[in-house]
Order: C-alpha cells, then sequence, then structure tokens
C-alpha cells in the first residue's frame, strides 16, 4: 500500500519537474546564505578564539614594562624567585610573521601552546620546533628549526620556544610581558620591591578583538537570518503550492483506502529528502560564497581591527551540520501548514481552489502581521538587552513582510476602483487575482530588498562614522612615539623649530571614582590647542566645552563610560583622589571597548606629575612630513613609531572599500534569490493561468499584448515592494545601529541616509523582477493558439 | 602502557598526567646510550656528590619529615627536588637540556596540602650546588653552609613551610657503597641518605602558623637506566624507630618482585640486605583519588627481627602534581614502634 502512495505521490514531481526544481534550488539557495555567511563567521571566530588561546590576554592577568618596555630575563627569574608564578612571553615580527616565543614549563595551564605543542621533549630537546599553521610556516624564512604544522594556531601566528624566539629575533635575555598564572603561593614579596619598573595588569574580560569584531559579525549574522528567511519563503511556497496541487490526489488514493497516517508519513518522508538533498547542495553552495568572500571579510577584518583572520576556509564539522540542520527545520516550518491541513482535510471535500483558501488566510495574515508589528514597536520601547534587541528586529521583518499581501490588497482594490476601460479593469481584477500565487515571492522580494536597505545604510553609516572619526582623532598629520623620555625630550626639542604644533598624549590608567562605585577608565589630558576645538565633535556638550575645559572646569568622558556609569553632563567624575570634576561633553568613541576621560593638560600634570609623554602628534603641513619623518628617523625613532595620518586613512578606506565589496555581493546574491523566487511563482502559475487568458485572447486582446500586461504587472509589484522595503529596511538599519549596537557594544552609530543608494538598489529589485518575468512573458507570447482554444473545447 | 612504565622505571615520583611533561621528563626522546651509567665500585666524593650529575638523565633531592606541634599534633612535610635531563649536558641558557620539578607537601590526620613547580635549567630559576649546598627552584630552597645545617622553605597558594635542618648523624651509603640495584637484571641507581636531621621550625597552614619538631630524612639518588619492563610500580618505606634504630626498604612491583632493603643502627652503623630479605603485604586498602590505593601494610624484615604494622597518619595523602602518587607520613606498630613516611606508584588505574 505504502509503496502504491509512494509511487502516485512522486508521480506528482515526474510531470511537474520545474516545481520540484524550484523547492531544491530555493532550499540550496536559502541554507547557501545561511550557510556561507555562518561559515565565514564561524572561520573569523575560530581565528579569534585560536588567538586568544594562543594568548590568553583576556583571561589571565599580565606584567609589563612601564610604556611596554622591555623585560630583562634577570627579572624575570628573580620574580620567580621571589615566588611569582609568572611565565615569559616574547613577540616579534619574523618575514611579516609574529613569532611568539614562550616557556612551556612555567605557563599556565591551559594557555593554548603548551597543548598545542604536546611533545616536551621535542619542543625543548634537540633540533627546536617552530608551530604554526601551514600557510604561515611557508611564509617563514628558512631556519634551524622543525617545521611543524599546527591548524589550532592563530592565522599569521608561529610559536616556539622563548630561547629559540629570542635567538630568531635578535634579543637574546629580553622579555616583552609576562603571564601571571591564577593562583599564587603564599609569602610572595611585593611587585613594587622585586620589580618597581614593572606593572601587573588587570586580566579583561572577553579580549578586545573579540567585542570589536563582534560587531562585525553581528552584521554577518543579521545578513545570513534575513538570507535563510528569503530562503525560508520560496520553499514556503513552493511547498505549499505543491500540496495544494495534489489535495485531489491525497483524497482519490484515500478513498481507495490508503491510511491517513501513510500517506502523511510517505509525505513526510519526501520532504525530509528533499530537505537533506536541497540542504546538501545549498551547504556546498554556501561553501563556494564563503570561499569566495572570505579573502575580503578576512582583509576588512584585519585592516578594520588588527586581527588576524586567515583568508583559507575550513570545512568545520558545526557549520555543514548547522546547514543541513536549518535546511531540514525550515522545510519542516514550511511543510508543517501544509501537511496539517492535509491531515484535516474531510475526505469528500472538493479539492479547494486556491483563490478560496487565500482568502481565508489574509485576513489572518493582516491580524499576524499587526501583532507582530505591535510586539516590535513595544519591544523598541520597553525592550531591555541583546536578546528584545533581535526578537524586535525579528518580529519588525516578519510582521513588514506578512503585512505587505493585505496592504497591497488595498492598493490594487483602490486601484480597481478608478480603473476606466474594460482592458485596465480587467489588469487590475487580474492582477489581484494572482496576487495569493504571487505573495510569497513578493514577500521573499520584499525581506531581501529590506535587509538590503538595512545592511547598506548600517555599513554605510559606519564607513562615514568611522572615517569622520578618524578625522577627528587623527588630526594630526604625524605621530611619534618615544622609547623612553630622553628619547621624548629629543623629539620635542626637534620638532618645535620645525612643526606647527607639538601635542603631547598623556596617558594615564586609573579607576575613575564617583559612579556606581568606580570603573576602571584611561584617563588624557589634553592641550588646549586649535586641533581638538577644529576637529572634535559632541554627542552632547555644554555651550563653550573647549573654553571650559581649558580652565580645569570640568571634564570630557567618552560614550562608553557615559553609558557603562549613566553620566549625565554636568554629573561629577572623580578623576583621582579628592578631585571631581563635571561632565562638559561626551565624545563618540567607536570601536573602543574601555571608558576614557578628558582633563585638559595642566590639570592632568598637576594630577599626575609622574606621567611623561611619550607619544606625540605633531601638525604641520602635508608636505612637511616626509622631511620630519626623516629628521626623526636621525634621532633614532624607528619606523614603526612614526604613524602617518594619510597612511592611516588611505588603510582605513581601503578596508571599507572591502567591506562594500562582500555587503554588495551579499546584496547582489539575496536580490538572485528573491528574482528566482519570482520567476518560479510565474512559471507556475503561467500554467494555472491559461483558463484565465484563454476568454481574455478570445475578445481580442493578442497574446503579445498578454505578454506585455504580464511583465508589467511585475515590474509593479515589484515597485510597490521596493516602496515599502524602504521603510522597512531603515526601520531595520535604526534598530541595529540604535538598538542593536548599543545592546551589544555600548556605542551608539549615527544613521546616515543614503538615497541614490537606495535608488539604485530599487533599480535592481526591478530589473531583478523584470528578467524573472520576462520568460514567463516570452513564454506567454509563443503559447500556440491551439492551445489557448484548448481551454474552451476542456471547458467543465 | 609501555610509556608509563618507562616513566615509572625512570623516575620513582614522575608518572603520566600531564603527559607532556611526563614525557620530557622521560627523555624518550633521548638515546640512552649518551648518559653515564651508574658503575659499581664508584666511591661516592662529598660534597661534590652532593650537587647535580648533569650527564645522568634522573636525579632527585627527597626530603620527607615526621614532626609535632606544641600540642603533640602529628604533622608530615615532603620538600622534593627532581631533575631531568633532555640530553647528558649542561647548556648555557633557555639552550639548557635540563628541566627541574619541585613538589612540596604538608600533611595533617586530616588534610594533605601539596603544590609544584617546573622550571628550565641554564637560566638560574632552579639548580643545585654542591658547597655551600643550595638546591633551589623558584621560591623554595634547601641551602645552607654545608649539607649538615641547611634551612628548608616552600610555599604553596595554603600552606608554606620554614624549617631548620641539623644533621645528628652521618650519611648513609645504600647497596653496595650507594651503588643500590633495582632489578634482577641488574639497573640501579647511586643512592645515599642523611636520615638523621633533627628539624625544628614552623609551618603555616590555612588554620594558622604551627611551632613544630621532628626528624628529618634526606635522599639522594641519581640514574639514567630504566628498570625492566614488567615493573610496573613501587612502595617505598623510610621508618624511624623508637630505638634509635632506622629501616629503608622498597618492593618493586613486577611479573617478580624485587625487594631491598638497608639496616641503619642508631649509631650509623649500616647494613644493606639482598633480595627478598625484605617482605611489604598490603592489609588494607584506602579509596584514594578514585583508585585503591594500599594505606595499611605489613612490613617482615626476619633478620632483624622487624614484624610491624605500618598505618597512613592520613589516608589521603595523594600528591596532585602534574605526575600523580601517594606519599604521607605512618605510624609504625608491632615489633618496633615509630613513624617514617611511604610512598607508593603505579596505583593510577
Amino acid at each position: 500500500m505504502r509503496r502504491a502512495v509512494l509511487s502516485a505521490l512522486l508521480a506528482h514531481w515526474r510531470h511537474n519537474l520545474l516545481q520540484l526544481f524550484t523547492l531544491l534550488a530555493g532550499l540550496a539557495l536559502g541554507t547557501a546564505l545561511w550557510s556561507g555567511v555562518q561559515a565565514i563567521n564561524a572561520e573569523a571566530r575560530a581565528s579569534y578564539d585560536a588567538a586568544a588561546a594562543t594568548l590568553d590576554e583576556g583571561r589571565l592577568a599580565q606584567i609589563t614594562g612601564r610604556e611596554g618596555a622591555v623585560i630583562s630575563q634577570a627579572t624575570y627569574v628573580a620574580l620567580r624567585r621571589a615566588g611569582w608564578a609568572v611565565s615569559p612571553v616574547i613577540e616579534g615580527d619574523l618575514g611579516g610573521v609574529r613569532l611568539v616565543g614562550i616557556e612551556p614549563l612555567t605557563a599556565p595551564r591551559g594557555v593554548g601552546p603548551v597543548s598545542a605543542v604536546g611533545d616536551l621533549t621535542g619542543f625543548l630537546g634537540g633540533v627546536r620546533q617552530i608551530f604554526a599553521r601551514a600557510d604561515t610556516l611557508a611564509r617563514l624564512p628558512a631556519m634551524a628549526v622543525r617545521a611543524v604544522v599546527s591548524p589550532s594556531i592563530a592565522p599569521n601566528t608561529a610559536i616556539t620556544d622563548i630561547g629559540v624566539a629570542q635567538g630568531l629575533l635578535g634579543r637574546a635575555g629580553q622579555i616583552d610581558r609576562l603571564l601571571v598564572a591564577p593562583v599564587q603561593p603564599l609569602n610572595r614579596a611585593p611587585l613594587a620591591q622585586i620589580a618597581p619598573d614593572l606593572v601587573l595588569v588587570a586580566p579583561q574580560t572577553g579580549s578586545d578583538v573579540a567585542r570589536l569584531t563582534d560587531s562585525f559579525h553581528l552584521n554577518l549574522t543579521a545578513f545570513g537570518l534575513l538570507s535563510f528567511a528569503v530562503g525560508l519563503f520560496i520553499v514556503h511556497g513552493a511547498i505549499g503550492l505543491a500540496f495544494e496541487q495534489r489535495r485531489a490526489m491525497v483524497r482519490t488514493l484515500r478513498a481507495l483506502g490508503a491510511p491517513l497516517r501513510s500517506v502523511i508519513w510517505v509525505m513526510v518522508g519526501e520532504l525530509v529528502v528533499l530537505a537533506l538533498l536541497g540542504g546538501a547542495v545549498g551547504v556546498a553552495l554556501g561553501y563556494g560564497v564563503a570561499a569566495a568572500l572570505l579573502p575580503d571579510v578576512a582583509a576588512t577584518l584585519r585592516g578594520l581591527y588588527g586581527a588576524d583572520v586567515s583568508g583559507q576556509l575550513a570545512l568545520r564539522p558545526v557549520w555543514w551540520l548547522s546547514g543541513m540542520a536549518i535546511a531540514v527545520l525550515g522545510t519542516g516550518v514550511a511543510g508543517a501548514g501544509a501537511l496539517w491541513s492535509l491531515a484535516r482535510m474531510p475526505l469528500l471535500a472538493a479539492a479547494q481552489p486556491q483563490a478560496g483558501l487565500v482568502a481565508r488566510g489574509a485576513r489572518g495574515l493582516a491580524v499576524t502581521a499587526a501583532v507582530l508589528l505591535a510586539l516590535s514597536g513595544g519591544l523598541a520601547v520597553w525592550g531591555q538587552g541583546l536578546i528584545a534587541g533581535f526578537a524586535m528586529l525579528g518580529a519588525l521583518l516578519i510582521g513588514g513582510a506578512l503585512a505587505f499581501p493585505p496592504m497591497l490588497a488595498v492598493v490594487l482594490g483602490i486601484g480597481a476602483a478608478r480603473a476606466r476601460g474594460p482592458v485596465a479593469q480587467w489588469f487590475w481584477a487580474d492582477t489581484r487575482q494572482q496576487l495569493p500565487g504571487l505573495s510569497l515571492a513578493l514577500m521573499a522580494l520584499l525581506l531581501a530588498m529590506a535587509a538590503n536597505v538595512g545592511v547598506s545604510t548600517m555599513v554605510s553609516s559606519f564607513r562615514l562614522t568611522f572615517t569622520g572619526f578618524l578625522d577627528q582623532r587623527l588630526a594630526s598629520e604625524l605621530y611619534v612615539s618615544a622609547v623612553d623620555a630622553g628619547q621624548a625630550a629629543q623629539i620635542v626639542g626637534m620638532a618645535d623649530a620645525r612643526v606647527a604644533a607639538v601635542l603631547p598624549v598623556l596617558e594615564v590608567e586609573r579607576v575613575v571614582a564617583g559612579v556606581a562605585g568606580g570603573v576602571p577608565a584611561q584617563i588624557y589630558g589634553a592641550r588646549d590647542h586649535a586641533t581638538y576645538r577644529d576637529n572634535w565633535q559632541f554627542l552632547q556638550a555644554v555651550p563653550q566645552v573647549w573654553d571650559v575645559l581649558a580652565r580645569g572646569g570640568g571634564v570630557l568622558v567618552n560614550e562608553q563610560l557615559y553609558r557603562r556609569a549613566g553620566l549625565e553632563l554636568g554629573a561629577m567624575v572623580g578623576v583621582a583622589p579628592g578631585v571631581s570634576l563635571p561632565v562638559l561633553g561626551i565624545y563618540g568613541d567607536y570601536g573602543n571597548p574601555v571608558g576614557q576621560v578628558i582633563l585638559t593638560e595642566t590639570v592632568f600634570v598637576a594630577q599626575f606629575p609622574d606621567v611623561v609623554a611619550l607619544r606625540f602628534g605633531l601638525r604641520m603641513d602635508a608636505g612637511d612630513v616626509a622631511g620630519v619623518r626623516a629628521s626623526l628617523r636621525d634621532l633614532g625613532v624607528a619606523g614603526g613609531a612614526m604613524i602617518d595620518q594619510a597612511a592611516i586613512k588611505a588603510v582605513s578606506l581601503a578596508v571599507f572599500d572591502r567591506t562594500f565589496v562582500v555587503t554588495t555581493a551579499l546584496n547582489i546574491l539575496t536580490l538572485a534569490v528573491a528574482g528566482f523566487a519570482i520567476l518560479m511563482s510565474l512559471l507556475t502559475l503561467a500554467a494555472m493561468r491559461l483558463p484565465q487568458l484563454a476568454p481574455v485572447w478570445a475578445l481580442g486582446l493578442t497574446r503579445r499584448r498578454l505578454a506585455a500586461l504580464d511583465l508589467a504587472r511585475t515590474v509593479m509589484l515589484a515597485a510597490g515592494v521596493a516602496v515599502l522595503a524602504l521603510p522597512l529596511g531603515l526601520a531595520l538599519a535604526w534598530a541595529l545601529l540604535a538598538v542593536v549596537n548599543v545592546e551589544a557594544f555600548g556605542w551608539r552609530l549615527p544613521m546616515y541616509l543614503f538615497p541614490l543608494d537606495y535608488l539604485r538598489l530599487g533599480g535592481l529589485a526591478l530589473i531583478a523582477a523584470g528578467l524573472a518575468a520576462l520568460w514567463p512573458a516570452w513564454r506567454l507570447a509563443r503559447v500556440p493558439p491551439a492551445q489557448l482554444l484548448g481551454v474552451f473545447r476542456h471547458e467543465r | 602502557m609501555n610509556v608509563k612504565v618507562l616513566v615509572l622505571c625512570l623516575m620513582p615520583c614522575l608518572m603520566l598526567s600531564l603527559q607532556a611533561v611526563a614525557q620530557g621528563f622521560a627523555g624518550l626522546g633521548t638515546a640512552a646510550g649518551d648518559f653515564s651509567n651508574p658503575l659499581r665500585g664508584r666511591v661516592l666524593q662529598f660534597p661534590a656528590d652532593h650537587g647535580a650529575h648533569p650527564d645522568f638523565r634522573i636525579e632527585w633531592w627527597y626530603l620527607t619529615a615526621n614532626m609535632t606541634g606544641p600540642d603533640g599534633t602529628p604533622y608530615g612535610l615532603q620538600w622534593t627536588l627532581f631533575r631531568s635531563a633532555l640530553a647528558p649536558e649542561e647548556g648555557a641558557g633557555w639552550a639548557s637540556p635540563q628541566l627541574w620539578m619541585g613538589h612540596a607537601a604538608v600533611t595533617t590526620r586530616d588534610a594533605h596540602f601539596v603544590a609544584e613547580r617546573l622550571a628550565r635549567g641554564g637560566i638560574g630559576q632552579a639548580g643545585v650546588t654542591a658547597a655551600p649546598f643550595n638546591a633551589w627552584i623558584d621560591d623554595w630552597a634547601m641551602a645552607g653552609p654545608d649539607f649538615g645545617n641547611l634551612r628548608l622553605t616552600a610555599a604553596g597558594a595554603e600552606f608554606a613551610f620554614d624549617v631548620d635542618l641539623r644533621a645528628q648523624g652521618p650519611l648513609v651509603l645504600h647497596g653496595d657503597a650507594g651503588y643500590s640495584v633495582k632489578s634482577a637484571a641488574g639497573q640501579a641507581s647511586h643512592y645515599y641518605s642523611q636520615p638523621f636531621y633533627a628539624l625544628s621550625g614552623q609551618l603555616t597552614l590555612p588554620s594558622g602558623d604551627v611551632a613544630v619538631t621532628g626528624q628529618a630524612w634526606l635522599d639522594r639518588e641519581w640514574s639514567s637506566q630504566p628498570l625492566a619492563q614488567d615493573q610496573t610500580g613501587w612502595d617505598w618505606f623510610s621508618l624511624s624507630f623508637d630505638s634509635g634504630d632506622k629501616m629503608m626498604g622498597f618492593v618493586l612491583r613486577g611479573g617478580q618482585d624485587y625487594t631491598s632493603a638497608t639496616w641503619i643502627a642508631a649509631d650509623g652503623a649500616v647494613s644493606a640486605l639482598p633480595d627478598g630479605a625484605f617482605s611489604a603485604v598490603p592489609l588494607a586498602r584506602s579509596r584514594v583519588a578514585g583508585r585503591d590505593v594500599p594505606t595499611t601494610w605489613g612490613l617482615r624484615l626476619p633478620a632483624r627481627g622487624v614484624d610491624v604494622t605500618v598505618t597512613a597518619l592520613n589516608t589521603q595523602a595523594w600528591m596532585a602534581t602534574s605526575v600523580p602518587y601517594w606519599e604521607g607520613p605512618v605510624v609504625v606498630s608491632g615489633s618496633h614502634t615509630g613513624v617514617g613516611y611511604l610512598e607508593m606508584t603505579g596505583y593510577d588505574d
């Protein structure tokens, strides 16, 4: 019996190969976008994890020299002999590769390389070993160490014994920092007594890099989710149609004695097989998408945040399994409704025509949409936390998409009421008639467009904000770091005569008191200079903020501190014991996880007399930069200690260009998927519409004219989608920038609008829809008259 | 299993847990032939032989002590410095193939505190000099003007000790003038002890500082040779009887157990006893760190009329170090009474 049911059900696909293709392609494309984005994210995260494990910078406290000064090996041994459980690390650049030297015996348990290294005898005995990924090893210069391929190590990083690293870097006896084990013995002598030049840096909660790049990944994840939603709409449409068309067959089968249970299970099995097939293809496609985009993503992250991500994609079981799971799950969600209604279908009920079914659903759609949109609005106003932010995003998108068909129906109703002339009236009526069959595809297009508008707005806003921020923060033409106070004095002496202004960067890290028991922050001393007055912009500030600051009448704080400590303008901030100053202004400090306070230079020097400026911003004409650089080099300043503002900006812009490559590629892909959905819907409708078109044709409208009207209809509907997608996309962008970003990172990105981009996107959507409609229209124009006549012959 | 056996054979207290370290200490990658081997008839030279022998693969300075507080409460203490060479040589700086490991412990009736240190040779973080004597790793040290007058310090996260050791008797050479055979096949080590230290000093415990006095026993041993493949662990006893006599005995467990013992009279006269003269039988076991370990033993040395029961002061004296083993103070009853220390390896199932 089951075999008969199976062969009957499969016969449907044999006769509707196109539908089968739609279903599989929709599943595959949705899964591809989802798993592609996931793959990129997973790869990048794995890279950070490896980096974090390599150094464990976040989890462990560290001891460093003041101002990054080198630690001597003798000091390390002195600390050990005083009871400090510390482990030395040296880092340096070896042929462009970051070389990390560690000491495996003292490294705290769980620090990556020790376990990665495994065999201590090999690591320390005989010919020493160096561990890195294969591609990193290939870039290392030839040397007398044994290369060991180790994929768990961070990209562009090589790990070896500290003794070997000191030799390779030409830094015998030197250590860059000490990892402090979490458990320390009793009776340790105080650090200040053994090594007064060293400072203990408390462990951080989460690495800087991870926190910064989270922002980027959040964007990608949102994109991936939206893409999958688009795919889901396609799948839902295809499955719904296939079930709808087989209602008659199911009724017949049941009338012939097939138990409902068998039919349902066979159909479930069929869906699972289809989901697995489509999912497998999708994961493979996603791998392709990820592999194509990953080098650009890696370049973006490296440039933007200094995070090293391997440009190579590893096939991780987690993401291909999750890709398959999401395909099956998506199919399940899409097919559940259809199966449910099939299971409840009365045996003798007629196979209902679609229109009635959808008409019944239209009101439900409108209600659901209204509820979701209200929920989204409520979450935006009252929601707290990242989860609420995402829930709001989801409710907004799905609500927006579901609201589309009812709204379009209203618009079409108005159009029909105003139509003059028989053809126009027929056109509007026919469009309304088609709406149910097309609405899923249109919703997919709507989601794709909204996602594109939202993500493009966010990325472009980010770019504008960030470059503006760079202009503000990097106002000086050249930045230079001195090794010690002596060199700093030399630099100032030389520069005073050569440049327009020397702006010292005075910095100290303190717990800022006064708010919620104290928050760690960087305190800066700023010289009263036009550079700051001209370039800095505030989110909020008192009038004449710079004048008040220069008088020592207050402090400036960054947005992170402002949000974290719940400060307001005028709130008092304790910057030193007994010294509290009011907040004068709040400035954006994008990408920085740490709170900041800015004092005027005189107040800073009075409070922190021991702090010597080792970094300087030099103002000068752009043409003088090369000459000053050369003079600094003569003073012994290393090339890496000088940062050219123009170079930074060039790098930043190059990075953003990479970002746009990624975003544009994803934009085009989602639009292509949505276009595909339209094409498939139209092709499916084409066959069913023949009985409706035949009478119109018989009344004198040529096939060409009918085809042209069909094309126009699709483009018109796409234009309607575009009109609605714009506000939805902007709402999405706002939610990402002002809600999710603040919840996730503690700073809000200002939102900018890019009308030209939206216009271009709208154009792309129309082109996608037009292209999708072209083939069905062409087929309609060529449909043999005999076939149209046949409609009358078979008329029941 | 092979790796485990090799590690066991190479160094009593170094077994396989932190695999990397254990492998390193075992020196598996190094040809055994490059290292020096103990020689029967080699006359030990002091103070030179108190120092390190980098041409041998393994070596230790192993001190255990039985002590009492002002109220008579018994305590046990362990301080051990192990040396393991990846190659039979000393090298400068990080290139040195010498690795060092320190273990310290304090045992009470109901608590056992353990700490461990690891260090590279060549950079000054750990080492041993013979005269003046100084054995150190990080802030732990056993040092003094000579081998008979030492100050011993160590600290962990929960405990510390700082005690003085005064030798009240001569050095004791085990086996054939310090050449101690470890298996029927002839593997051996150089092995001598100073079992006559009087101890006084202070323990720092979570409950506070405790002044202690007692007696300590220092073992010195170095070797390069693995034991026989079928030897899986050993039980080692150092006992100080109330009569003033002392006794060292061990059983190397294997297909054929191998035993050895040294009788040390109160005046320091030494007699070595051959394989089979000494026997140790487990009488009761305790569940320790997820395994069954014998913590009450029946010991017999008929040649000296010894028939005693040895009971752990604290059955849970498990050394949860990178290479775990059992080591703790014991109480002796039966034909003789006294105190001592018990070390057991190879019970990690």
